[in-house]
């Protein structure tokens, strides 16, 4: 299937050179695995009625210890790899996916928290896929009847409303993001990269067709992860909002970690700031502990430190996760509204921290 | 119904700044910043297009950005509700922005970063109203770039500072004008810069050079600031508390912090009643320094055929500095045009306890101008108004490419 695939693949590439050739336009200098698709029915990934997001064979699902608040969307990941080939394990940064991998995350809202059953809203699926030229990002928004999603560069927005957990009702504008702004968080020394899948943020179960089973023993047995044995020997992240996989500062920092760290970091979009906030950074400075803010603006809420110990209230860290002004907030994408249960962790830490 | 024709004409001739409907336009405008091809043209047409989250340009090369002018092609963010700058650009190569205006951002107006060669040129950033500290930081914004110019621009209203380059190197700014900014110009931690032929009028600060502890660029210097019309920067400080230039005292004309191998030169510095020149170390910021490399000592800082004016008031600045001037120098309507802070990096001083000569700071054939050593180290006990001992002259050569 995968090489019907390809050949397919060729012929329409062929044909679209020519085309591009006659019309006097230069191909791009760097021509790509495959040019984008305009539907998302096109890639094969998904079996059945596509709203179901059922994985076609070749497709695993994944999920996250702690992911990146997306504004209460649940969020649904998977992995096509190309044929007869692995991942090569990494102890820290994201795992070495192999060309032609593709992560494909779908950002869904259930009607009810509460209540799954009554059904879900499918708004986004985004693509990360690994091509000769380095990762490259696509956007699908899915239509309104939830029977396809269409490509879409520029970005879009759209109304939501969903019934939270303490059945309150929530309208949003929710926002999705275009090609740039895609690259503005999956940016490490000015090259996409993905974000999550580390090893640490891997290491934990996941409820397969077969039963639970630890994501990355799964791979391995899979032969889809190469270079590690046994998970046991990979780091783990903590769950966020699970007291038993770490303490409240291991907690705190895995948070800040996915929240914020992919900017800010020595080699992100937020270098110029000082403030790196990976878990594994041991500067308490660098970390926001009475650092002064560098380019914050009205951002500093008049305060003086990004953190001061003991007191959430005067840390300029807090203010700006709580704030949903596009001028104070941060992370500055791809949020409406205040994570208030990150938000309490974090505050929680920075009471105790002494 | 015949009519209706004739209206829509008559309405097109009279709105010469037609207001277009924003989600169009926003749409239009991304997915042509997307989809240019390098070295291709994208030009806005005149009008006052309202805008509701960033713009943005991501990893491309040779591009031109061209509005219709100046005030003619007006991109207004008035109720962003997404994003935080007007318009970004970053890891790229050789851009242009020119001929338009950007408008009431919620956070700054054009950052630009990783960007090797980024000219603005006829570009304004404003923030209309009142000036308050609700407006965005900075107006144009270049940061970790290469070969910045900055040429006849206009920037009113950023609550950090108007026009701004930020751990940058080979840098130009002309021709420009900055008002009622908290910072009118600001090069800091940035290599390599020449400040010329600007007017910075009624900001709190005109013409800043800041090195800063905690940042990736850590050393900036080698800086030129001449031929500049500083005047009238008593603007009340109106920065958000936290943020280093929230503590710029009103009333500054020129305030070089920290940095090193700058010379300011042939300025008309007039009316800035604190200070019209001010040359002070980090710890006058009274911040904590946890930066082990960092540098808070000014040096070789050389100021010189500079022309001073002031009016015959008190020192302008509030806060602890205001208190500092009242209550323990207190100049009274006599402050001094040039103060220097006097705490010295002992290891670059002589055998006198003056700093050898490629630390000095020189301050000679200025005009009209009067100056105080406050001794800040020592508690302000021996102020000095004697310009004796920096009659020398230390020159700054820079390797501006413009």
């Amino acid at each position: 299937m995968q090489a019907v695939r390809h050949i397919v693949f060729c012929v329409l590439g062929a044909g679209l050179l020519t085309v591009l050739l006659a019309s006097g336009l230069q191909p791009a200098a760097e021509t790509p695995g495959a040019a984008p698709r305009e539907m998302l029915s096109e890639y094969g990934f998904f079996t059945g009625n596509m709203a179901d997001l059922v994985p076609a064979e070749d497709v695993v699902p994944y999920q996250l210890n702690t992911p990146l608040f997306s504004d209460y969307a649940e969020k649904s990941r998977f992995i096509q790899l190309p044929a007869d080939s692995a991942i090569t394990y990494d102890s820290v940064d994201v795992l070495h996916f192999p060309i032609g991998t593709t992560l494909i995350k779908t950002f869904w809202y259930p009607q009810d928290f509460r209540h799954p059953e009554k059904g879900r809203r499918l708004l986004e699926t985004r693509l990360l896929m690994h091509e000769t030229g380095g990762w490259k990002a696509l956007v699908y928004i899915w239509n309104e009847e939830q029977t396809d999603a269409w490509l879409e560069v520029a970005g879009d927005r759209k109304p939501v409303s969903f019934t939270n957990a303490n059945g309150h009702t929530v309208s949003l504008d929710y926002s999705i993001p275009n090609l740039n702004q895609c690259k503005g968080c999956h940016n490490t020394n000015e090259v996409m990269t993905p974000i999550g899948p580390t090893a640490r943020q891997l290491n934990g179960d996941y409820d397969y067709a077969s039963g639970p089973e630890n994501q990355l023993q799964h791979w391995i047995k899979a032969g889809m992860l190469r270079g590690l044995d046994d998970a046991s020997h990979a780091p783990r992240a903590p769950v966020w909002n699970d007291p038993q996989t770490g303490t409240l500062a291991d907690r705190a920092r895995i948070w800040l970690e996915i929240n914020c760290a992919h900017c800010h970091k020595q080699n992100g979009p937020a270098s110029t700031s000082g403030l790196f906030l990976l878990a594994s950074e041991k500067d308490p400075v660098k970390i926001g502990i009475r650092k002064t803010p560098v380019a914050a603006g009205r951002g500093s809420a008049d305060l003086q430190f990004d953190i001061v110990p003991g007191h959430p209230e005067k840390s300029i860290l807090v203010y700006r996760m709580e704030s949903t002004d596009p001028g104070i907030m941060m992370p500055e994408l791809s949020r409406k509204l205040t994570h208030k249960e990150g938000l309490e962790l974090v505050k929680e830490w920075i009471r105790q921290m002494k | 119904m015949r009519l209706l024709p004739i209206l829509t004409l008559g309405a097109l001739v009279i709105c010469q700044q037609p207001v277009y409907a924003q989600q169009d336009m926003q749409k239009k405008i991304q997915r042509q910043l997307i989809m240019a091809e390098d070295g291709s043209v994208i030009e806005l047409p005149a009008g006052q297009f309202q805008l509701s989250s960033t713009l943005s340009l991501e990893g491309k090369k040779k591009i031109l950005i061209k509005g219709a002018g100046m005030d003619k092609t007006i991109l207004s963010f008035k109720g962003q509700t997404e994003g935080a700058e007007g318009l970004r650009v970053s890891n790229a190569e050789d851009i242009t922005i020119r001929d338009l205006t950007v408008q009431d951002t919620k956070g700054d107006g054009i950052k630009t970063m990783q960007v090797k060669g980024i000219a603005f040129k006829q570009v304004k950033v404003e923030w209309t109203g009142p000036p308050v500290k609700e407006n965005g930081a900075y107006g144009l914004y270049p940061v970790q770039c290469r070969q910045v110019l900055i040429d006849s621009c206009i920037a009113i209203g950023a609550s950090d500072a108007g026009l701004y380059v930020g751990q940058s190197s080979d840098i130009v700014v002309r021709n420009c004008i900055a008002k009622n900014n908290v910072a009118g110009i600001e090069i800091e931690n940035s290599l390599h810069a020449e400040v010329y032929q600007n007017e910075a009028l009624e900001n709190t600060g005109g013409i800043l050079v800041f090195d800063l502890p905690d940042l990736v660029q850590k050393k900036g210097g080698y800086v030129k600031v001449y031929n500049n019309n500083i005047h009238h920067n008593n603007f009340p400080n109106f920065a958000p508390k936290g943020n280093t230039v929230a503590k710029v005292p009103a009333g500054t004309g020129v305030m070089v912090l920290a940095t090193s191998h700058v010379e300011v030169y042939n300025n008309k510095i007039h009316y800035n009643n604190s200070a019209g020149t001010a040359i002070i170390s980090y710890f006058m910021t009274e911040n904590p320094i946890n930066d082990s490399l960092y540098d808070p000592y000014p040096s070789n800082v050389y100021v010189h055929d500079n022309d001073y004016l002031r009016d015959r008031v008190r020192f302008q600045g509030k806060g602890r500095m205001g208190m500092m001037f009242r209550f323990k120098l207190r100049f009274g309507k006599n402050v001094p045009h040039i103060i220097y802070d006097g705490i010295l990096n002992q290891e670059w001083t002589d055998g006198n306890g003056r700093y050898k000569p490629e630390y000095r700071i020189c301050i000679s054939d200025n005009n009209n101008a009067s100056f105080a050593n406050l001794d800040a180290g020592n508690k302000f006990k021996n102020v000095s108004r004697n310009m004796d001992l920096y009659d020398c002259s230390n020159p700054v050569a820079t390797t501006v490419s413009y």
